[in-house]
């Protein structure tokens, strides 16, 4: 229900745009350590940070780096001292950090990161797509798209929760849409300071462990003796990933109670109960399928939106137990993988049965705008085509939209 | 200035327990240990991909008696960055050290160290320059003499040695030396110095290597005590803006008094191909960086 405000128990009404609400939970969130490098969109960020760091309104050190390479091999090592610290990028800057995220992630460090989804050039595109934040889905690091700025703080802010629990040790990313959210203004609510503090008690820097002169001679990082204890490694980094599925939902729920907000924690369903059809979408464009889904609805279509939340851990009984007994699914994506297909199109097709129709879309990448309308007739197509023909099992279907020759 | 006894004193404390993974005759495993005697122990050192990430052994052991960070090959300056803002921030005192190569220090983590020695972040940094990519088996870096033979530069590299040491003093922070493995005592003076001093501080660490260079493995020292002989690697020292030749070196700002060139060139398969010309060109790059840094040295003291 994104599009509904929820009523807060306790907190203040403001009105901030995205990038700004990530500044906001980073500073509630009382973080010791900031590191980052301008990047659009994601630079509003930064900017937020060093103004409220500045100010003394939150009081942590920046670094001012020179590269986003250096923005997050430099939060990692503060993390490694035992500091809560954030970082945040976008699109060129997230790959320029490509090495340094498996790194931290296999370090079991905590750590959360802002990433302002943005298309990869060429040509140069500051504009919306899912590929940037996709493209780090193997690495180890929790990944959360939110779909409201009130999302986007919400999901940031219980991200330090996520990332600390002893359960977990996993960095988190927090996707953000460029411009559509990272650059648009809305009202959100925002709890008090005393309540997040309450629920959120500074990071304790001997978990999982510390580097520090004069500490305890550990060594972090030096060859195993044997391959296995490597293999071993990644077994528990994939078992601490189920285990934060738990973590999640315990988070929002505490979260829930004291702000009043209620999340599902990793999908999300629109008109689901009684639908016979479902659309899957995940980040900002959601809200535009959801007036789909209501217009289809209007129209006499039984039909849903199930809203990815996190991609990491992957929500694969969330998403099964919906998909069961259903006639069809069709999954949008703001992403590619080139010879492929759709992203999330491509995962959460073998958790539809084969008797049951899909669909997978490729849509509104570089920000090209995909509107209610077009939803609404994609999906339309889809379910009728399938009451005339039967099932269907395509995974990658390009949407394109008719420009009549463009300018 | 540390004394000989001291020096004896520490050299029955085992500051790299048994087990290293060291080649034998290596400068790493040398320069590491009077690094870790100058600083009492109470250091923490972040480590780039290189030599010493193998060296320390293997895990679940470590030979080492510190904290030990392993990071990425360019994250080693930016690592350390953090780590020594949020130590600081905790009021933790302690040594943040950086010990990193050639290729980590002058080629791939060149952005990294900049940014981090132009913030003026509260770390020693010393670059043990084995003059190639050794770990990977020889291969040429920035730091490779003109004209030595690596696994890169079959019939001798091309470009010459960047002078990382006098870069680092172009960034104006608080102190730059050069060392040598061969030097104890000066090494070990000038990580103490460095350690007194709050901001960044940079050491380039003349490191010969055998197999890279191919000399004997008992050699180390006696090359890298041939290299400042011969004048080919100088030792000096830039502190409160003042550039200093140090005492090992002091002597051969004369050039008569520096033994000849092919003494050092001559003990390492890497210049066996040389010809008499070559050895000239050499021995005329030499002589034109020792002008360069006397010309520095006249030129900041004389603002100093």
């Amino acid at each position: 229900m994104i599009n509904q405000q929820n009523v807060i128990s306790r907190g203040v009404r403001k009105i901030m745009v995205g990038d700004h609400a990530v500044a906001e939970a980073v500073k509630m969130a009382r973080v010791n350590v900031v590191s980052a490098y301008p990047i659009t969109p994601q630079t509003l960020i930064v900017e937020k940070l060093s103004e409220i760091i500045d100010k003394g309104e939150l009081k942590a050190d920046f670094i001012r780096v020179e590269s986003e390479f250096a923005a997050l091999a430099s939060v990692y090592g503060a993390s490694a001292a035992g500091a809560r610290a954030f970082t945040a990028t976008s699109s060129h800057g997230l790959f320029y950090m490509y090495e340094m995220l498996w790194w931290a992630a296999a370090s079991r460090l905590p750590l959360v990161m802002a990433v302002v989804t943005r298309t990869l050039g060429p040509p140069w595109n500051i504009h919306d797509e899912h590929t940037d934040l996709l493209a780090i889905r193997d690495s180890g690091w929790i990944i959360g798209m939110a779909s409201s700025v009130q999302e986007v703080f919400d999901m940031t802010l219980t991200a330090f929760r996520i990332s600390e629990d002893e359960r977990v040790l996993l960095p988190v990313a927090v996707g953000l849409d460029g411009f559509v959210l990272s650059h648009t203004t809305e009202p959100i609510y925002v709890p008090y300071q005393e309540d997040v503090d309450a629920w959120l008690p500074p990071r304790n820097p001997k978990v999982p462990y510390v580097i520090e002169p004069g500490g305890e001679p550990i060594t972090l990082g030096n060859l195993p003796k044997s391959d296995l204890y490597h293999e071993l490694h990644k077994a528990y980094m994939d078992e601490s990933m189920s285990e934060a599925k738990r973590v999640i939902a315990e988070a929002y729920n505490e979260y829930g109670k004291l702000t009043g907000k209620d999340y599902e924690p990793l999908v999300e369903c629109y008109r689901c109960s009684d639908a016979k059809y479902l659309a899957v979408t995940m980040g900002a464009w959601s809200g535009d399928a959801e007036v789909a889904i209501d217009e289809l609805r209007n129209e006499g279509y039984q039909v849903g939106l199930i809203r990815i939340r996190y991609i990491r851990p992957f929500p694969d009984d969330e998403v099964s137990e919906r998909v069961n007994g259903v006639r069809g699914v069709i999954v949008f994506d703001r992403d590619y993988s080139m010879g492929f297909g759709g992203i999330l199109a491509g995962e959460l097709m073998g958790l539809v049965p084969s008797n049951v129709s899909f669909k997978g879309v490729v849509a509104g990448l570089a920000g090209v705008d995909v509107s209610p309308g077009e939803f609404r007739t994609i999906i339309r197509d889809f379910i009728n085509e399938t009451e005339a023909n039967g099932i269907m099992r395509i995974r990658k279907w390009w949407y394109i939209p008719n420009t009549n020759g463009g300018d | 200035m540390v004394t000989m006894s001291e020096l004896h004193k520490y050299g029955r404390t085992k500051v790299i327990m048994p087990g290293t993974a060291a080649c034998p005759g290596c400068p790493l495993q040398i320069g590491l240990r009077q690094l870790i005697m100058a600083l009492d122990g109470k250091l923490t050192l972040i480590i780039p991909a290189g030599c010493s990430s193998v060296i320390p052994g293997v895990a679940p052991y470590t030979s080492f008696t510190v904290p030990v960070i392993h990071v990425p090959f360019a994250s080693s300056p930016s690592v350390a960055s953090g780590l020594v803002r949020a130590l600081r921030a905790r009021g933790i005192d302690g040594h943040v050290v950086v010990w990193a190569g050639d290729g980590a220090t002058a080629d791939i983590g060149f952005a990294a160290l900049s940014g981090a020695a132009y913030r003026n972040e509260d770390i020693i940094y010393v670059l043990a320059d084995n003059e190639a990519y050794m770990n990977t088996g020889i291969q040429a870096s920035g730091t490779t003499p003109q004209k030595a033979w690596t696994t890169t530069s079959p019939r001798g590299k091309t470009e010459g040695k960047k002078n990382v040491a006098l870069i680092m003093l172009m960034h104006k922070i608080p102190y730059v030396a050069t060392a040598s493995i061969a030097y104890p005592i000066d090494f070990i003076d000038k990580v103490r110095k460095a350690a007194s001093i709050k901001g960044f501080k940079f050491i380039h660490l003349h490191a010969p290597c055998p197999p890279g260079w191919k000399f004997p493995d008992d050699y180390t020292v006696k090359v890298a005590r041939l290299a400042v002989e011969t004048g080919v690697w100088v030792l000096w020292e830039y502190y409160q803006g003042k550039l200093t030749i140090s005492p090992p070196s002091a002597p051969y700002r004369d050039k008569q008094r520096r033994k000849p060139i092919e003494e050092y060139l001559r003990i390492q398969g890497r210049f066996a191909h040389l010809s008499k010309d070559d050895i000239n060109e050499i021995k005329a790059m030499v002589d034109q960086e020792w002008d360069t840094l006397m010309n520095l040295v006249n030129a900041l003291n004389y603002h100093a």
